[in-house]
């Protein structure tokens, strides 16, 4: 594998190498000494067109603990303010001797256009509402965790309800591919303003009733409602999708033992989100962002630890 | 060299060099060589490296403590990352590191199959510098086959064999293989 742009990249082995080796950079977040060799030499640039912390920052991280050269560009204060289009920009860096290129771009498909532009490699950190590929390795580790603390068998046969703004969330899609990989049953619950067309290609359940699907999921994921993305129209108010599809406190006293709650962040407490929900001893919440920095790392060295760039 | 790809038998002829109970019985003297140049098990910290190191170390371990009467800390240490050839390879998943308490002022004995190159072990070193200052590093190795390209050598050596460069020299270990052995088999290529 040259490039990460989607989860559709991956399969049952290498998805299970990326996670088995996030597991071992998590040891080196907790020596004094962070930093392993294994990069050393390589060149990696984070270019953010989309504002982000926690991803950009991880990734920034990753690199410099396996001692890539990590260099930030946001396109604010760039060449692309000046008016330079995506392709020259990404030429341009490329021409100086980029090996690799982490890219979150607004627009759908935008890594994959790079990736057939550039020389380096290309890993895609969220494009437009088509996928976050990283991030769903990371909620996939953060489950492989707490399926494992509470005895329970892998993913097979496991029920994951990912719930609300399915419409705009990349990190929805990448998830549906990297589960469906790992043999769960994914249920996709939203209003039928937020159900993209196409879904029924997605092969897995759709529903818009989030109580039903509640007491059986496995796993509750708790998808942002993305303001930003929404002109508007999508739902009446904040308090009814809140009383519909948001995991209230009432919401959680319902949720089935041994079942976790996720949420890609950040969050809007008291919209898709309850406090009590957020904080509850289930929530893997936190450990999804302590997961962010081992899964890049993994992510990186399996692209970039060999000239022949493979995952084996 | 600790890579379980070179180590899994072929139907080339293997010639058996040491079986399951010379194997013991060399894993025992060396036990006993450890001890001797320690001055005990003092701050020992055994440390294996992957992937027949690692049950090595753990026999080692065994048979300090019992002589000891107390048991000796054992730990593994992964070194895919820091291998001069990393970048030559197709991508190596990295085994488990995992080292109980600090190598600091520890006299830390690392253990490996096989010594050919000495490359492995400068790697380990490489890896132990970023782990912390242990008080003194000590190498003990199953099979000393020769042709170093490091200046490195080992301070107990279970069996010195005498190879040519296109035959191969593995250990085989209960754990992993049909049953503890050293074997030399002839590749054919250098």
């Amino acid at each position: 594998m040259r490039h990460l742009l989607s989860c559709a990249d991956l399969d049952l082995a290498s998805t299970n190498a990326l996670l088995d080796l996030a597991e071992e950079m998590q040891q080196v977040q907790s020596r004094s000494v962070k930093k392993l060799p294994a990069l050393r030499g390589r060149t990696v640039v984070n270019i953010f067109f989309e504002d982000s912390t926690r991803t950009r920052t991880s990734f920034e991280i990753a690199g410099k603990w396996l001692s890539a050269d990590t260099i930030n560009v946001s396109a604010k204060g760039s060449s692309v303010s000046k008016g330079e289009s995506l392709r020259d920009t990404m030429m341009t860096l490329d021409a100086m001797g980029v090996d690799a290129f982490v890219i979150r771009h607004a627009s759908s498909g935008a890594a994959a256009q790079v990736a057939s532009w550039v020389k380096a490699q290309v890993i895609n950190a969220g494009d437009g509402q088509h996928e976050h590929p990283t991030q769903a390795l990371l909620d996939a580790f953060s489950m492989r965790q707490h399926f494992r603390r509470i005895g329970a068998e892998g993913f097979a046969g496991k029920k994951v309800a990912i719930v609300g703004d399915v419409l705009h969330s990349r990190v929805a899609r990448s998830n549906v591919l990297l589960q469906q990989i790992l043999g769960s049953d994914v249920v996709l619950v939203a209003p039928p303003t937020l159900v993209p067309t196409g879904v029924n290609e997605w092969d897995c359940e759709v529903t818009g009733d989030f109580d039903t699907v509640l007491p059986e999921a496995d796993i509750v994921m708790m998808l942002r409602v993305q303001r930003e993305r929404m002109a508007g129209g999508f739902f009446p108010t904040e308090r009814e999708y809140t009383e519909r599809y948001g995991l209230t406190p009432e919401r959680l006293a319902k949720m089935k033992p041994g079942a976790a709650i996720c949420h890609p962040g950040p969050m809007n407490r008291g919209v898709e989100i309850s406090s009590a929900a957020a904080d509850a001893a289930n929530s893997l919440v936190l450990e999804q962002v302590a997961a962010g920095v081992a899964i890049r790392m993994s992510v990186l060295y399996h692209l970039l630890g060999s000239e022949e760039g493979a995952i084996r | 060299m600790a890579d379980p790809a070179t180590n899994t038998p072929t139907p080339q002829v293997s010639r058996v060099v040491a079986d399951a109970s010379e194997v013991a019985r060399v894993l025992a003297r060396m036990a006993h060589e450890i001890l001797e140049a320690n001055h005990g098990a003092e701050n020992l910290l055994v440390l294996g490296i992957p992937t027949r190191g690692v049950h090595l170390a753990r026999r080692l371990a065994k048979l300090i403590g019992d002589i000891e009467g107390h048991p000796v800390r054992l730990g593994e240490l992964d070194i895919t990352m820091y291998r001069d050839d990393l970048r030559a390879n197709p991508t190596r998943n990295p085994a488990r590191t995992s080292i109980p308490g600090s190598i600091d002022d520890a006299v830390v004995v690392l253990v490996d199959d096989v010594l050919y190159s000495g490359r492995t072990i400068g790697a380990a070193f490489d890896a132990l510098r970023d782990l912390g200052r242990p008080k003194a590093v000590r190498l003990a190795v199953l099979v000393d086959r020769g042709h170093r390209e490091l200046p490195i050598s080992a301070d107990t050596v279970g069996r010195t064999i005498q190879a040519a460069t296109d035959e191969r020299v593995s250990v085989l270990v209960s754990e992993l293989d049909a049953a503890d052995a050293i074997t030399i088999t002839r590749t054919g290529r250098a």
